[in-house]
C-alpha cells in the first residue's frame, strides 16, 4: 500500500511542478514546453510502476515499465528482425508505392475535370471505409511474405493521399492561375511553378494521415499470416503464450517506428512548407 | 429564423423551386462523372476476373477433358493469369464468373451472397450479415460513446486549463502515431482475465481509436470563437461557464462532426480488428477471419461490403443529423 500511496504523492507532485511550470513566468520558454509534457510521461510511468507493483498486479495483466524495458533490452534482436519485416519492408515499401501511385492518379484527374468530379466523392467515399479488411483477400493473392503486407499498405493509404493531392492541387486562387496564363505558361509550368508547391500542406498532411495508417495496415495484415517474424505475428503469438512483456516491448517497437516515421514527415514537410501561416514564427 | 418567415413567405416559392433547381442541376452535374467513376470500376472488376481467376478454369477445363493450350500442368503453373487467360480465352472466360471459391468473385456472385446472408435469411441466424453486423455495430456504437464522451471532456479541460494544454495535448498526438491496433489483441486478453468479455473489450479498443478525432476538433472548435465574441461575452460580464454554454460550444459543433464522421469510421475498424485476434465467433471481423481460414472470398467480400455499407450509413446519419442540427442552429452553410 505504501507504493500505491507513493504513486498518488508522485502524481500530485508531477502535477504540481507542471502547474508551477505552465502558469509561471517560463511558460513561454521552448525549455518549459518541452518539459512539461515529459514530465506528464514520466509521471505516468512512475505511477504505472509503482501501482504495478504496489497491488501485486500479475504480470499476465500488466507487466511494469521496469520489466518491460528489460525484456526490450534483452530481445532486442529479435525485435530488430521484426522491425525490419514489419516497418521496413511492410509499412515503407507499400507507403511509398501507394502515396506515388495515389500522386500519379491525382495528377491525371487534376487534368480532367470530368475524372476529378467523379474521382473525389468516391475516393472520399472510400478513406472512410474500413479497408483494413482487404487484408485477408491481399494475403489470399500476394502470399504471407511482406509483399501482401505492402499490398494492404499501398490499398489503405492510396484513397486518403489521392483526396487530400486532389484538393491541394485546387488550392490555387484564380488570380495566381490568371497570372500564369497572361505569363504564358504551359500546364507542365503551372504545375510545377505554381499548383505542386500550392498543395504541399494538402499533400503532407495525407502523407502525415498515411504514416499511421501505414503502420496499421502492415500489423493487421500479418495477423491474416505472416511467415514466423513481424510486429504483428510476435504480437498475437506472445498474447497467446501470455507473455504480455513481449507484447508491450513490441508495443514500444511500434510506437517509436511510428512516433518516428511521423516525426521525419513532419519535419520534411516544415522545411518544404516553410512559407505556410502554420509554421511561420 | 422564425422572425423573417413573414418577409420570406411571399417569394417563398420562387426561392424554394430556384433552390431545388440548382441542387437537382448540382446533383445531375455531380452525379454523372460519379456514376462513371464507379461504372468503370465494376467493368474493371468484371474484367480483372478473367485472369485472376484463369489458373483454376483452366484446371477445371483440364479436368474436364476439354483441351487447354499448354498440356502439362507444369507449364502451366509457372504461367501468370494474364498469359493463361489469353491462351485459352474461350475456357477463361467461360469459367471467371461460376467458381465458388474464384481469387476474384464476380460482383454479382457478391451481391448474390450479400442478399441471400441478409433478405433472404432470418436476421438472428449466425449466418446472417445482419446479425454480424449488429454484434460489430453495437460494439463500436458503444466505444464511440465512449470515445467522442471522453474526447469532449478532455478537450473543454484543455481549453480551459493551460496545465492540461501542455501536458496532455503533445501525449495525446504521439498516441496517435502508434498504431493502437497493436494493443488490441492485449487490450483484449488482459480484460478476459479479469473476467470481462463480449461488448466491451471491443468497445473500448474502438473508443481509443474514436476519442482523438474528435479531442482535436473540440479543442479547435472551442477555440474558434474570435478575441471580438470573447470580449463582447467579456463586457457583457459573462461567467467562464455562461461563455462555454452560449459561445463556445455552439460555436463548436461544425468541427464536432466533422470529427465525428472520422471518429465513426475509425471505431468501426476498431471494432474489426478487435474481433481478429481472439477466435471471436460473432461479427463482421469473425466472417472475415473465418472466411480467411476456409478460402471462402465470397464471404469476405460480402463481410467487406456490409462493413463497407455500414460505415457509409452511419456517417451518412451523421451526417443528416448535423444538417439538422446545424439549421436549427442558423450554421447552416
Amino acid at each position: 500500500m505504501t507504493l500505491v500511496a507513493a504513486a498518488i504523492v508522485l502524481w500530485a507532485a508531477g502535477w504540481m511542478l507542471n502547474v508551477r511550470l505552465a502558469t509561471g513566468p517560463v511558460a513561454e520558454t521552448r525549455a518549459a514546453q518541452l518539459a512539461v509534457p515529459i514530465i506528464f510521461g514520466l509521471t505516468l510511468l512512475g505511477i504505472w510502476e509503482l501501482v504495478v507493483r504496489g497491488l501485486d498486479v500479475p504480470g499476465v495483466i500488466l507487466p511494469a515499465p521496469s520489466v518491460i524495458t528489460a525484456t526490450f533490452a534483452a530481445q532486442i534482436d529479435i525485435l530488430w528482425q521484426d522491425f525490419v519485416q514489419t516497418f521496413v519492408k511492410g509499412a515503407l515499401s507499400g507507403f511509398a508505392m501507394g502515396c506515388v501511385a495515389a500522386f500519379a492518379v491525382a495528377i491525371l484527374a487534376d487534368r480532367t475535370d470530368f475524372l476529378r468530379r467523379g474521382i473525389l466523392p468516391v475516393g472520399n467515399f472510400m478513406a472512410a471505409l474500413p479497408i483494413v479488411g482487404t487484408a485477408p483477400i491481399l494475403v489470399m493473392w500476394f502470399g504471407f511474405d511482406w509483399q501482401s503486407k505492402a499490398a494492404v499498405v499501398v490499398v489503405m493509404v492510396f484513397f486518403p493521399m489521392l483526396v487530400n493531392t486532389v484538393a491541394g492541387l485546387q488550392d490555387t486562387a484564380a488570380m495566381q492561375r490568371d497570372l500564369m496564363r497572361t505569363y504564358g505558361a504551359s500546364y507542365v509550368q503551372t504545375l510545377i511553378k505554381l499548383r505542386l508547391p500550392a498543395a504541399m500542406p494538402f499533400i503532407f498532411n495525407g502523407l502525415k494521415i498515411s504514416t499511421t495508417l501505414a503502420l496499421i495496415g502492415a500489423i493487421v495484415a500479418e495477423f491474416f499470416g505472416s511467415p514466423i517474424m513481424g510486429v504483428g505475428f510476435r504480437i498475437s503469438t506472445s498474447v497467446g503464450q501470455l507473455a504480455l512483456d513481449m507484447v508491450w516491448a513490441e508495443i514500444v517497437v511500434a510506437a517509436l517506428a511510428g512516433t518516428l516515421f511521423y516525426g521525419a514527415v513532419a519535419a520534411i514537410e516544415k522545411r518544404v512548407t516553410f512559407w505556410h501561416p502554420s509554421h511561420r514564427r | 429564423m422564425s422572425d423573417t418567415a413573414p418577409i420570406a413567405g411571399q417569394g417563398a416559392g420562387v426561392g424554394r423551386s430556384g433552390r431545388v433547381a440548382l441542387f437537382a442541376r448540382a446533383a445531375g452535374a455531380g452525379l454523372a462523372p460519379v456514376l462513371t467513376v464507379v461504372a468503370a470500376l465494376i467493368v474493371f472488376w468484371y474484367l480483372a476476373c478473367i485472369p485472376m481467376n484463369a489458373a483454376q478454369s483452366v484446371r477445371d477445363a483440364a479436368r474436364a477433358d476439354i483441351a487447354v493450350s499448354p498440356e502439362s500442368p507444369a507449364e502451366r503453373r509457372v504461367m501468370g493469369g494474364l498469359a493463361l487467360a489469353l491462351a485459352n480465352p474461350g475456357v477463361a472466360i467461360d469459367g471467371a464468373y461460376t467458381q465458388d471459391r474464384a481469387r476474384l468473385p464476380a460482383p454479382h456472385q457478391v451481391a448474390t451472397e450479400l442478399w441471400n446472408s441478409t433478405a433472404a435469411i432470418a436476421p438472428t441466424s449466425p449466418r446472417s450479415l445482419i446479425y454480424h453486423g449488429w454484434v460489430t455495430l453495437s460494439a463500436t456504437g458503444l466505444g464511440f460513446l465512449i470515445g467522442t464522451g471522453l474526447g469532449i471532456l478532455l478537450a473543454v479541460g484543455i481549453v480551459h486549463s493551460r496545465v492540461m494544454d501542455m501536458s496532455v495535448m503533445p501525449w495525446a498526438i504521439v498516441s496517435q502515431t502508434i498504431p493502437i491496433i497493436a494493443i488490441a489483441p492485449m487490450i483484449i486478453v488482459v480484460l478476459y482475465s479479469i473476467g470481462i468479455q463480449g461488448l466491451v473489450p471491443k468497445a473500448v479498443i474502438s473508443a481509443y481509436l474514436s476519442f482523438f478525432p474528435v479531442i482535436v476538433g473540440m479543442v479547435k472548435g472551442l477555440r474558434s470563437p474570435d478575441a471580438m465574441q470573447l470580449d463582447l461575452l467579456a463586457t457583457y460580464g459573462a461567467s467562464k461557464s455562461e461563455t462555454f454554454w452560449k459561445l463556445r460550444l455552439p460555436a463548436s459543433m461544425p468541427y464536432l462532426f466533422a470529427s465525428l464522421k472520422i471518429g465513426f469510421a475509425a471505431a468501426l475498424i476498431g471494432a474489426i480488428v478487435g474481433e481478429l485476434p481472439t477466435g471471436a465467433t460473432a461479427g463482421l471481423g469473425a466472417r472475415l477471419l473465418a472466411g480467411s481460414y476456409y478460402g471462402q472470398t465470397v464471404q469476405i467480400w460480402s463481410a467487406l461490403f456490409a462493413a463497407a455499407i455500414l460505415a457509409a450509413l452511419c456517417v451518412g446519419l451523421i451526417g443528416v443529423i448535423e444538417r439538422a442540427l446545424l439549421a436549427k442552429m442558423g450554421m447552416r452553410r
